[in-house]
């Protein structure tokens, strides 16, 4: 357990349990859930695990605000969506483009790092804020590679379509076909991704960067090159939202500037990490499923909870499915003014 | 004479057109332990600055082990054996007492850039960090926030942090700044210590005038940015440049004047 978890427990009961249940939904989800919805949502929460992860790593345990995590996003889905799209749905192609991706956005995110990371923190989330809104814009304009505003949805591999059956027979009551098993990928591939950077915070080099975020200046003065430092934990955070990306784009079978590169998602990503905790990965995954259920089911809490209320004044009014952004907007507030260290933050604080 | 391991050539730094260290030459031996001093201002601090790689000289050379060192940062001097202690304390405010001396032991192993281990696993790292906090008494403290410390015991774990990297040049500025009367042994029995093991070169900037003549087999006075004295401290502290220089007053008034009761003592 301590090899899995990398040492690093919740340190909280509730908060444990929490994370137990997490697991176990998604784990099952293809068996508990039968509408499209349900099991749409469960492989949208293991996505954002994963780039929320990798966004904290920069923000909460380097201390580096950037702007710039959905390109990597973008990177990723662009390069398995395009690659699909014009090889044709081979395995190949999805290796050729993740790998096409991957390197860009390395590559992208070292000549981010070494260009502005020398440079007081504003300046530094100023670029990345420009290299994003420049690589969307670039997104949008080359449609002929790109499928433009519209994007591309393209065919994956037989193994992973709607009518292939892994096995002829329903398993539970669920018939185990390509979208199960691109589930079980996306799912095996997001808890990987999870642990692996359970496992980069708590080394030595993940050691050194929590010691950059509390005190650069000290950092520099024991020897450590934090320029380095900084641009490493740049790349890999880069590198993780890219797998992030394709594997978001190999679950949708489409990727296009909406669902990728939009600055909503980075506002999302933003949210995700406080309102579960900086600095804690458990934050990340916290964080990240508790908005994406709000996003998902909070219009259709509310149809209810409007209908219950008609007759009262003005209630139904508030409670309408239309104003679900409003009460989503009171849910950030309250949970940042009460959890100001986030949700882990209190759950952990509580335990003590 | 031995080759000195620490020297600087015509050290110069200027903010605008003030020279804050103004072309200092000096040279510091292995073994031996030396104090610089001078009024508030005079540019202790900064020069400590320039040797350790905070500051970017503008003329003059810094040479660490006969070699040039004068383009270098302070990480790659702080791997070169350059340790130094800070005048305004300088932790990683949020992590523990214990986590604050472990980086730096892990620093001094450069085992940074190991993604793929567990740091908990090198039991190593951290049983040499233990050992630096009991020589500094704060081994009861180890899981305390450093923020969470008094300020005395932020001092000594400032100093605590600078001996994990076991250097064999140390610098400290103003060790016993602001701690309470009965923390400041502590502090000079290890510097005591350290002295007596004869193989490192330790730099001292201080203000209390007993503390130096108890510790320092040399002492330089810097004003104004410029090195005004340098030499044994009986000779230094008697000489009336001096007097005036540290003293900022004319000569005539003897240091017993403004020197703390010990010093009174020892003068009779």
């Amino acid at each position: 357990m301590e090899t899995i978890l990398s040492g690093d427990y919740p340190r909280s009961r509730l908060l444990t349990a929490l994370l137990g249940l997490l697991l176990a939904v998604l784990a099952a989800a293809p068996f508990l859930f039968d509408g499209a919805q349900a099991i749409n949502t469960a492989a949208k929460i293991c996505v954002f695990v994963v780039l929320v992860a990798s966004y904290d790593l920069l923000l909460g345990y380097t201390g580096i605000v950037s702007f710039a995590h959905t390109m990597f996003y973008g990177l990723g889905g662009y390069g398995v969506g395009l690659a699909l799209y014009s090889w044709g749905p081979s395995w190949g192609a999805v290796a050729g483009g993740l790998a096409l991706a991957l390197a860009a956005g390395v590559l992208l995110a070292l000549g981010i790092g070494l260009f502005s990371l020398r440079v007081r923190a504003i300046f530094f989330a100023m670029i990345t804020l420009a290299v994003a809104s420049a690589f969307a814009v670039l997104a949008a304009q080359l449609s002929d590679v790109t499928g433009g505003e519209d994007g591309r949805s393209f065919r994956v591999p037989e193994l992973l379509r709607p009518g292939f059956r892994l096995v002829a027979e329903p398993v539970l009551g669920t018939t185990i076909n390509g979208r199960v098993v691109t589930y079980y990928i996306v799912f095996a591939s997001a808890l990987l991704l999870f642990l692996a950077a359970l496992r980069v915070v708590n080394s030595p080099f993940g050691r050194v960067l929590q010691a950059i975020r509390e005190n650069e200046f000290r950092a520099e003065a024991l020897g450590y090159r934090t320029v380095c430092y900084r641009t490493a934990a740049n790349c890999l955070a880069a590198g993780m939202a890219v797998l992030a990306g394709a594997l978001n784009a190999l679950w949708l079978r489409y990727t296009g500037p909406e669902t990728t590169l939009s600055f909503t998602i980075m506002l999302d990503i933003l949210l995700m990490v406080v309102i579960g905790g900086m600095g804690t990965l458990y934050g990340a995954a916290i964080g990240a499923s508790l908005l994406i259920l709000a996003q998902s089911y909070l219009q259709k809490l509310m149809a209810v909870a409007a209908q219950a209320t008609e007759g009262l004044p003005l209630l139904p009014q508030l409670l309408h499915p239309d104003r679900w952004l409003l009460w989503l907007g009171v849910l950030f507030v309250t949970s940042v003014y009460f959890f100001p260290s986030g949700i882990v933050g209190r759950l952990r604080a509580a335990s003590r | 004479m031995s080759h000195p391991v620490l020297e600087t050539r015509e050290l110069t730094i200027r903010f605008g057109g003030h020279a804050a260290v103004d072309g200092v030459s000096a040279a510091f031996h292995a073994g031996t332990l030396t104090a610089i001093v001078g009024p508030n201002g005079a540019g202790k601090t900064t020069y400590f600055n320039l040797m350790s790689g905070q500051l970017a000289a503008t003329a003059g050379r810094v040479l660490l082990d006969g070699v040039d060192v004068t383009g270098l940062g302070p990480a790659a001097r702080a791997r070169r054996g350059m340790g130094r202690a800070f005048q305004l304390t300088n932790l990683f405010p949020n992590l523990s007492v214990l986590e604050n001396v472990r980086l730096a032991v892990q620093a001094r192993a450069g085992g940074g850039g190991d993604l793929l281990s567990l740091w908990s696993r090198r039991r190593d790292w951290i049983e040499i960090a233990e050992r630096v906090l009991e020589s500094v008494n704060l081994a009861n403290a180890r899981h305390t926030p450093a923020a969470a410390l008094s300020h005395g015991d932020k001092r000594k774990l400032d100093v605590a942090i600078m001996m994990a990297l076991e250097p064999h040049v140390l610098m400290f500025d103003e060790p016993t700044a602001g701690m309470s009367v009965d923390e400041v042994p502590v502090i000079l029995d290890l510097i005591h210590a350290l002295k007596a093991e004869g193989t490192r070169t330790i730099l001292l900037v201080e203000h209390k005038m007993d503390v130096v003549r108890s510790l320092a087999d040399r002492i330089v006075v810097l004003h104004n940015g410029r090195l005004v004295a340098d030499g044994e401290p009986a000779e230094v502290i008697a000489s009336p440049i001096v007097q005036e220089a540290y003293l900022g007053m004319p000569a005539r008034t003897t240091v017993q004047d403004l020197a703390s009761p010990a010093l009174e003592r020892a003068h009779g």
